[in-house]
């Protein structure tokens, strides 16, 4: 044994070995670099918090330490060992189990098979299985975090919530799977909970503690503080730094989330540039009243020429689906929309589209664009009459007019037949924001996290499109990626709670407020 | 999975599902059933006799096997198209393997087996094909399907196997409570089918492929092996439902299970098993069996012209698996 390693052993023996040691990990993704060169380590028997503005690298980490992503480079260490982890198995085996936020239940099983699922042990025999072994196993699993759930009901009638406890209930059976004390890790694990059930919870963290390490993130700030020992923050793919939560407040691990970088310059709020100042008095180019749906209720929301509102809440806050309805994209049961002074048709995306709004989806890959359709087929999709002349399409007044976008977004892309799935993430999202430009009709946009996957410089010249169009008089809602986005870009920030909007902040440009201010509004 | 540096995805909550919409759904077809039944019944004395009732017991007993077979898969959310071929396969492997009048073979029960096992490696070919060179199931069937017509082909050799085994053709003949032999191997084949699905393994980890593959993954499930294994069990189905025929005709012939391949995805789609994999069951399966065997007799014993059953029917269908979907619409749905 060399002597290093023989110093090594007696360091351990006098500091316990980390549950949980990463040293170094990095990830590139094509155009991003998710993460660079990240260092965390996870006590035993401690509960960690893990904060983070979204990009930071949070979920690329995670995957990271349950097998679900392979780092490009760095090491990850089990109890001092340095492990491989190549799947959610491989990970379970070292005691590694992770409650995934996109909830992971198969909806038409039971709860109790759910639990159980993959490690069935004697509720399965022979292949054959035991509904009572099955279902006494779940809810052993169930009694530790003291839910009442039927193990027998069927997940997808189970509430959101309630589906939230099953997911818990199914990562403790890594208790049993593992012969070391297990690292449970949770990711936003409250988002949809109650207070009640989120007090339940937090006493199962602080139950796990005692035989198991937990890595705790969630994005409310006072959570973390409350239940967790130790916060370790990540900043664009790496660490910020890490603070001790006993006398800690919100407002500190806000500015090392954050940073220095909430320069105005990234998202070219120039006020000499508006040409349509924040005129409250006109009338408002959009303007919502009493819109409900099965997600929201009641909204008002009003948005003025050249106007950025953005729109902020958490899970479930019923945002998303505003955002979808405005553009007739899903079912509104009562209230009405004017746009302009006419009233907009909400019963079809076709009539929104029609009457000049825009919709950016979130999922790109999926609601966005048609992969392996063309740059130029993309642009013109929705405006089919811009390439043609009656019903056939004119491939010489196609090329000039998406050439002349492709050069006025500085579109980077070999050429206008390129597939648009060849193009790297920013370019993509110009492409989907010039399907509504090319008709010069544009008055709405409704932009659904649209710098999400893309890197700062993509980033910023999306922000810059977007001041561009608002300068030309576009109302904009946005949903931001970030609070700090929000507040970057809006000249307004409205906030929706459980289907409803809770409160309003002005940011106009010099006078933004803090992401703090707008924490405590969300909460 | 999701794409990279989605940090901190936002999950919608899906609205509370409508429990009237569930109910409805698995209400629907049995309620037609008894609606279709109860109609044809109001105005055919003849459709009401017990005879009849008999008669349409029998003729659903081999769709029955088929579509119970084909239930697997679909719920697994693949489909099947092969049961054509495996049962024209079994057929020919039975009539050679039985006492006939071709060969000097008299294996009896164990030739039955042996032709059954046969259609199983069939459907286990299909199961290889999709998981091995991740070719979909419509066209891995699609190949059997011929694979296994060609087969039969080469055993059918241009002369008719007639059967002379005494057992076989009392399938088809002897009646025990009076229903033939081949109505209780059908009941028999459903119950067995509702047991695999609801007490083993393989049927709820078919179940629940068809409902969300990736999160077996995600719980370490080797998906793979269970897929092979249904269209396996698939395939023995139909292997039963090709010596049934082959009982019926007294004769091994090519065509033996023409037309059942889709037949049967109707019957099942019918009962409210959904292509997409996921909901449904062997038992929904039967009841879609029976709408459609109910039907074709009624129309027949009300006196609608042959020129207008085949046509009657498809609406009928139609309308029965659009009724079936209400509850499931939603705005902007993809539907291919």
């Amino acid at each position: 044994m060399s002597i290093d390693a023989e110093l090594e052993m007696d360091l351990s023996r006098n500091a316990p070995v980390p549950a949980l040691e990463v040293r170094g990990l990095v990830k590139h993704y094509p155009g991003v670099k998710a993460l660079d060169g990240v260092d965390l380590v996870v006590h035993q028997h401690e509960v960690l918090g893990l904060a983070g503005e979204n990009g930071a690298g949070k979920s690329t980490l995670l995957k990271a330490l349950v097998g679900l992503v392979r780092p490009d480079a760095g090491e990850i260490y089990v109890r001092g060992e340095q492990v491989r982890l190549r799947s959610v198995v491989d990970a379970a085996h070292h005691g590694i189990g992770m409650v995934f936020q996109e909830q992971s239940l198969v909806p038409n099983l039971t709860a109790a098979e759910n639990i159980v699922l993959g490690s069935e042990g004697v509720g399965v025999r022979g292949g054959v299985y035991r509904w009572d072994a099955m279902r006494r196993m779940a809810q052993e699993q169930l009694d530790k975090i003291g839910s009442s759930i039927d193990p027998l009901a069927r997940t997808d009638s189970l509430s959101f919530a309630e589906r939230q406890m099953v997911e818990i209930a199914k990562v403790l059976r890594i208790e049993e799977r593992s012969r070391f004390a297990p690292v449970i890790i949770l990711d936003e694990p409250t988002s949809v909970l109650e207070p009640s059930e989120i007090e339940t919870l937090f006493e199962q963290v602080r139950r796990l503690r005692e035989f198991a390490s937990v890595v705790f993130v969630s994005h409310r700030l006072d959570e973390v503080l409350d239940v967790c020992d130790r916060v370790s923050v990540l900043r664009g793919g790496r660490s910020a730094g890490e603070v001790a939560t006993a006398g800690a407040v919100p407002a500190e691990l806000h500015r090392m989330m954050i940073g220095s970088t909430g320069s105005e310059d990234h998202y070219h709020d120039n006020v000499a540039e508006r040409t349509h100042d924040s005129d409250q008095e006109a009338v408002p180019r959009l303007s919502v009243r009493g819109l409900s749906s099965a997600t929201f209720r009641d909204v008002d929301l009003d948005v003025g020429e050249g106007e950025i509102v953005a729109v902020v809440g958490v899970h479930g806050s019923g945002r998303e689906d505003l955002c979808r309805a405005l553009f007739g994209a899903t079912e509104t049961a009562a209230g009405s929309v004017v746009l302009d002074g006419k009233p907009l048709d909400l019963s079809g995306t076709r009539s929104a589209c029609a009457a000049g709004v825009g919709y950016v989806p979130a999922e790109r890959k999926t609601e966005g664009m048609v992969g392996p359709m063309s740059v130029a087929d993309n642009m013109t999709l929705t405006k089919q009459g811009v390439r043609c002349r009656g019903p056939l399409v004119v491939p010489t007044k196609q090329a000039s007019l998406v050439d002349s976008w492709i050069k006025r977004l500085s579109i980077r892309t070999p050429h206008r037949g390129t597939a648009i799935q060849r193009l790297s993430g920013g370019n993509q999202q110009k492409v989907v924001l010039a399907r509504w430009l090319v008709g010069g009709d544009i008055r709405l946009l409704l932009l659904d996290h649209p710098t999400r996957g893309l890197d700062i410089g993509a980033r910023s010249e999306v922000y810059r499109l977007m001041r561009e169009l608002a300068n030309s008089g576009v109302a904009t809602v946005l949903l931001a990626d970030s609070l700090e986005e929000a507040i970057g870009m809006a000249d307004r920030i409205v906030v929706m709670n459980d289907g409803r909007i809770t409160a309003e902040v002005g940011c106009p440009a010099g006078r933004k407020p803090t992401p703090l201010d707008l924490v405590k509004e969300m909460v | 999975m999701t794409s990279p540096a989605e940090d901190s995805r936002e999950v919608v909550t899906a609205p509370p599902r409508p429990r009237r919409g569930v109910s409805l759904r698995e209400a629907g077809p049995p309620v037609a059933l008894v609606a279709i039944f109860a109609v044809f019944a109001a105005l055919s004395s003849q459709f009401r006799t017990v005879g009849n009732i008999q008669n349409i017991l029998d003729a659903a007993a081999v769709l029955a096997v088929v579509a119970c077979g084909i239930t697997f898969v679909l719920m697994m959310g693949s489909i099947d198209l092969s049961a054509a071929g495996v049962m024209a396969t079994s057929a020919l492997a039975v009539a050679l393997l039985v006492e006939n009048n071709r060969n000097d073979n008299d294996l009896g029960l164990i030739g039955i087996v042996l032709a059954v096992l046969l259609a199983a490696a069939l459907g286990a070919l299909s199961g290889l094909l999709l998981v091995l060179l991740k070719v979909p199931s419509f066209m891995t069937t699609l190949g059997v399907s011929a694979i296994g017509l060609g087969l039969a082909t080469l055993m059918f050799a241009g002369v008719q196997p007639n059967i002379s085994d005494a057992g076989l053709e009392s399938w088809a003949v002897d009646r025990l409570l009076g229903f033939t032999y081949l109505t209780w191997i059908a009941a028999g084949c459903v119950l067995v089918g509702w047991l695999i699905q609801r007490y083993t393994r393989l049927g709820r980890y078919a179940y629940a492929i068809g409902g969300a593959e990736e999160v077996l993954a995600l719980s370490g499930v080797k998906v793979a092996p269970y897929k092979v294994a249904v269209f396996t069990l698939a395939g023995a189905f139909y292997g039963l439902g090709g010596v049934m025929v082959t009982s019926q005709l007294g004769a091994g012939l090519v065509q033996a299970g023409k037309g059942y391949d889709f037949l049967a995805i109707t019957a099942a789609v019918v009962g409210g098993t959904l292509l997409t994999g996921g909901r449904g069951g062997v038992l929904h399966t039967t009841v879609g069996v029976l709408l459609i065997v109910v039907l074709t007799n009624g129309l027949v014993q009300v006196g609608v012209s042959p020129y207008w059953q085949g046509g009657v029917q498809g609406l009928i269908v139609v309308a029965a698996v659009a009724a079936a979907v209400v509850p499931l619409r939603h705005r902007n749905q993809v539907v291919k």
